[in-house]
């Protein structure tokens, strides 16, 4: 606090020390007519510094508008700070303070303009917030008077956002211009820009009031309904980057989801009603390593992350593995009581972690570098923590599939899918398998259950609102071969997000339903089927 | 619709009819009924209110709920005990036929309603002008029961012909059954949809012009539940001891043989899911007026896969089994929910668990062996 007091205080002395210098430099005819002047002459002055982008006459105009201009008479016109006043006619300081002086009158009109000035001048600051802000305080209300000044400022802009709001607003002053050409070619400008604002710009120039178009030029409005079409290409555009992205995002979450169960169910024809709860224990276990880095290590706490993502793989991994030794295994040949089993176990795991950690959903918080997002278009933010699923999703796919296509146990796990009997035959230790294999799918619903606690909430019912999706999943894209996961979800996904769009997100689900049934009159089997000569009991 | 549909008037009909059940059936069957019928009515009607004999209004509203679920529980076992169906959806036809009788009731409240208007307090805030099309003619209350059966049935018969006809069975029947009651779940919850989103139907005031709390619509509403319920018990006897029963056990035990034999499972399978749905929409129709709320929560899928645990625990492919299931796992749980709450998941999480593992035929199973080996 006490720096903060103390560098405001070297700031004002900078800006008192700046204010002295440069007033000296002031031509004393403008400064005559701002302070001595009627409204007119005063905008008039105003209207001169604006195209004359006289960076020094900042701090005149500035103190006008806040107020500290007094006048002497007819001859002196003071800078009252405090107690100290400068002559501004002739640079020199005055002490004491005058006792007959002025307040010179600042109008509304008046006050606009100085508004405008002030953020013309500071569109040639050194620093980027405070061009910003400039050319946001530009944006409404500049009229005809600060085109030049923007029109340079623009010129020389290098920063995309504000060169971005420099143009819109260059744009929406030339569309007011008497002269058609000027108009026209702002139109043409505005076709570049991907802003929604641009939209509304053009909106309002096709307008029609009363009968009347806005625009009386036909050329102008033939003009504007062209721009207006690129425009809105473009924003279509963004539009569909973003759909896909959050489609993309959505069946990234959802393959992290259902590859593990496709694994589980491919190896045993069984669907494991607790892999919800078992993303849930993957949730839980990030929130604990979160709560042990807050409190133990809250300097290294952005890494805690890279510590949750093995944590949650073996913490779920061996509950998955506990519950195959404990239960399931005694249910093999019996899928469907074995679906009842694992939802009894489900509900169990559910209510103990209600008992352990409370009914309420818990805090789990993003690490510094997932927070914000990378900006693909202005309309169109993609948020880092979405990447990094997205990232994560690929990463555990890739290691999935090294791990079933070059390792030994995935190569029992490959022959125990395709032929239980013959693989058992071949000397695969089948119940090993089962168990590993069922560890290696829980620990896939505890990385998904990591992931998941970084982009919703984590609750003893987080499980619950993945489950029937992922079934899906795995129902769409068949077992045994990965690629059929890959492709249902990432479908189920991208599909999802556009119906949403465009019938919103209940009745999405519904017809994704509806389509799901359908595709399944045609291959029973899913996406994916394994391929061989099967005869069912 | 209890008598008349298995009584041919032929004199083999009729003994066909008293060979559904054994001696030692027919006397317990008797028993239940004189229970049902006799015993509840005067216990709750005749004998007065401080005497310790006294039925309450909360023990009434219990067991026609129970006997309800009973109802389910019986339907559940004709498509998963005799025909190795599991639907993981019947909740969704249960709370069908609750919300077609739901409409009528909501529509005999007239103007009793917080707003006093002729539109439901719902969609009046939902500011709705009229009742969408959908509404019409649930005033009446034939047209209401005709629904109850006509919603469920028309939705499993087109959903279990596109199932059947593409064989999808086994756990793959048995998620997607699970999907379209989630799916219908969030479709109810959305206010839009026109049957009071979240909240769904309450706040009865009579039924058929009876004021819907009075101790003898309540016993009235009970006897009729129990004469379904024994009704349906003899319907599904007699299905199930018929030869298209033995068909339908043969679908379960191997339906690919069944195929061979010249068999097409689609109509027996589509027929008994059905069957079993309709079942379940009269059970809801049943059940909305009796507990007094309806609403989408009962399409849950956990509400779902509880019918299949009173089934399990019963013991499937017994009829009877289910049936006395459905009435102990629910007695159990409104016990639990009343003494401890926090721990009734835990037991039913460790009775899907036990029954599946320990006592895969239920507890008619462990009656019938002890029966056999003295």
């Amino acid at each position: 606090m006490n720096g903060f007091i103390a560098s405001a205080r070297v700031l004002l002395l900078l800006a008192l020390a700046m204010t002295a210098s440069a007033a000296a430099a002031i031509d004393p005819q403008l400064v005559r007519d701002l302070a001595f002047g009627e409204s007119d002459d005063k905008i008039k002055a105003i209207g001169a510094v604006i195209s004359g982008g006289d960076a020094d006459a900042l701090p005149l105009l500035q103190a006008l508008l806040d107020g500290n201009i007094q006048t002497v008479g007819t001859d002196q016109v003071l800078l009252v700070k405090d107690d100290a006043a400068t002559d501004l006619l002739t640079g020199k300081a005055v002490s004491p303070l005058p006792e007959n002086r002025d307040d010179v009158v600042v109008n509304n009109r008046v006050r606009k303009g100085l508004g405008m000035a002030i953020a013309t001048l500071k569109l040639s600051a050194p620093q980027r917030e405070v061009r910003l802000a400039a050319a946001r305080e530009l944006q409404d209300g500049a009229d005809e008077d600060t085109l030049p000044a923007i029109s340079g400022a623009l010129a020389k802009e290098s920063d995309p956002e504000i060169k971005e709001l420099l143009a819109l607003t260059q744009a929406s002053i030339q569309l007011a211009a008497k002269d058609k050409a000027t108009r026209l070619a702002a139109i043409r400008t505005l076709a570049e820009s991907s802003n929604p604002a641009t939209k509304t710009l053009l909106l309002g120039v096709l307008e029609r009031k009363g009968g009347n178009y806005v625009e009386s030029d036909p050329d102008v409005r033939h003009e504007a309904e062209q721009s207006l079409r690129a425009v809105e290409r473009k924003l279509d555009a963004g539009e569909m980057i973003s759909r896909v992205f959050s489609g993309i995002s959505l069946g990234s979450i959802l393959l992290l989801a259902a590859v593990g169960l496709a694994i589980t169910y491919g190896l045993m024809g069984v669907i494991n009603m607790a892999h919800g709860e078992l993303i849930m224990v993957g949730a839980y276990a990030t929130y604990v390593v979160q709560n042990l880095f807050r409190k133990y290590a809250p300097g290294a706490f952005d890494a805690y992350l890279i510590c949750a993502v093995p944590v949650a793989f073996v913490t779920a991994a061996l509950v998955g593995m506990a519950l195959e030794r404990s239960v399931i295994r005694f249910l093999y040949g019996r899928p469907l009581e074995t679906l009842l089993a694992t939802w009894g176990i489900s509900l169990i795991l559910m209510q103990t972690v209600r008992t352990i950690f409370g009914a309420q959903n818990v805090q789990v918080e993003n690490p510094a570098w997932m927070s914000g997002g990378f900006v693909a278009m202005t309309s169109v933010v993609l948020p880092w923590s979405r990447i990094a699923i997205i990232a994560f999703a690929a990463l555990v796919l890739a290691l999935m599939w090294l791990l079933l296509a070059r390792t030994r146990l995935g190569l029992f796990i490959r022959a125990v899918t395709q032929n239980r009997g013959m693989a058992s035959c071949n000397g695969v230790p089948t119940p090993r398998v089962d168990m590993l294999a069922f560890g290696l799918g829980s620990g896939l619903a505890g990385l998904a259950g990591c992931a998941l606690s970084q982009i919703g909430n984590v609750g003893p019912d987080l499980g619950q609102s993945y489950i029937v999706d992922s079934f899906m999943v795995v129902v769409l894209g068949g077992v045994g071969q990965l690629a059929g996961t890959v492709y249902a979800a990432l479908g189920l996904g991208i599909v999802n997000k556009f119906l949403e769009a465009w019938s919103g997100a209940v009745l999405a689900k519904i017809a994704v339903l509806v389509f799901i049934i359908f595709f399944i009159q045609k291959r029973p089997q899913g996406l994916f089927a394994l391929k061989g000569r099967f005869a069912e009991a | 619709m209890t008598g008349t549909a298995f009584a041919p008037s032929h004199a083999a009909g009729e003994l066909r009819i008293l060979q559904l059940l054994s001696s030692g059936g027919w006397s317990l069957y008797g028993l239940a009924a004189l229970i049902l019928f006799v015993l509840f009515p005067l216990l709750h009607l005749v004998v007065p209110v401080d005497s310790p004999f006294h039925l309450s209004d909360y023990w009434i509203t219990l067991f026609g709920k129970i006997m309800c679920y009973a109802i389910v529980a019986l339907a559940m076992d004709l498509i998963w005990g005799y025909t190795g169906i599991l639907s993981l959806g019947h909740g969704l036809f249960f709370a069908l036929g609750g919300y077609s009788m739901g409409m009528y009731l909501m529509r005999s409240i007239g103007r009793d309603g917080v707003y006093q208007s002729d539109l439901p307090d719902f969609m009046v805030f939902l500011d709705w002008k009229k009742y969408p099309w959908y509404w019409s003619f649930t005033d009446h209350f034939w047209y209401a029961a005709a629904l109850v059966i006509l919603v469920p049935g028309l939705l499993a018969f087109v959903f279990g012909f596109f199932a059947f006809r593409s064989r999808i069975k086994g756990v793959y029947f048995s998620i997607i059954t699970q999907a379209l009651t989630y799916a219908a779940m969030l479709l109810f919850f959305r206010n839009d949809t026109g049957f009071g989103g979240n909240n769904g139907f309450t706040d009865f005031k009579r039924v058929l012009g009876f004021p819907i709390t009075a101790p003898t619509t309540r016993m009235a509403l009970f006897t009729v539940t129990a004469a379904t319920l024994l009704g349906f018990l003899l319907l599904a006897r007699w299905i199930v001891t018929s030869k298209l029963g033995r068909v339908l056990t043969a679908i379960r035990d191997a339906e690919s043989r069944v195929m061979f034999s010249g068999y097409n499972p689609l109509y027996f399978k589509l027929f008994i899911w059905t069957l079993s749905a309709v079942i379940c929409g009269i059970a809801g129709a049943l059940y909305v007026p009796q507990v007094g709320i309806i609403n989408p929560s009962e399409m849950s899928p956990a509400n779902s896969i509880e019918i299949a645990i009173w089934t399990a625990v019963g013991g499937r492919g017994t009829l009877v089994g289910p049936v006395f299931g459905a009435v102990v796992v629910n007695l159990g749980k409104s016990w639990f929910t009343k003494a401890l709450p926090e721990y009734w998941l835990f037991a039913l999480g460790l009775l899907f668990i036990l029954v599946t593992l320990f006592l895969p035929r239920g507890l008619a199973g462990l009656w019938l062996s002890r029966k056999r080996s003295p």
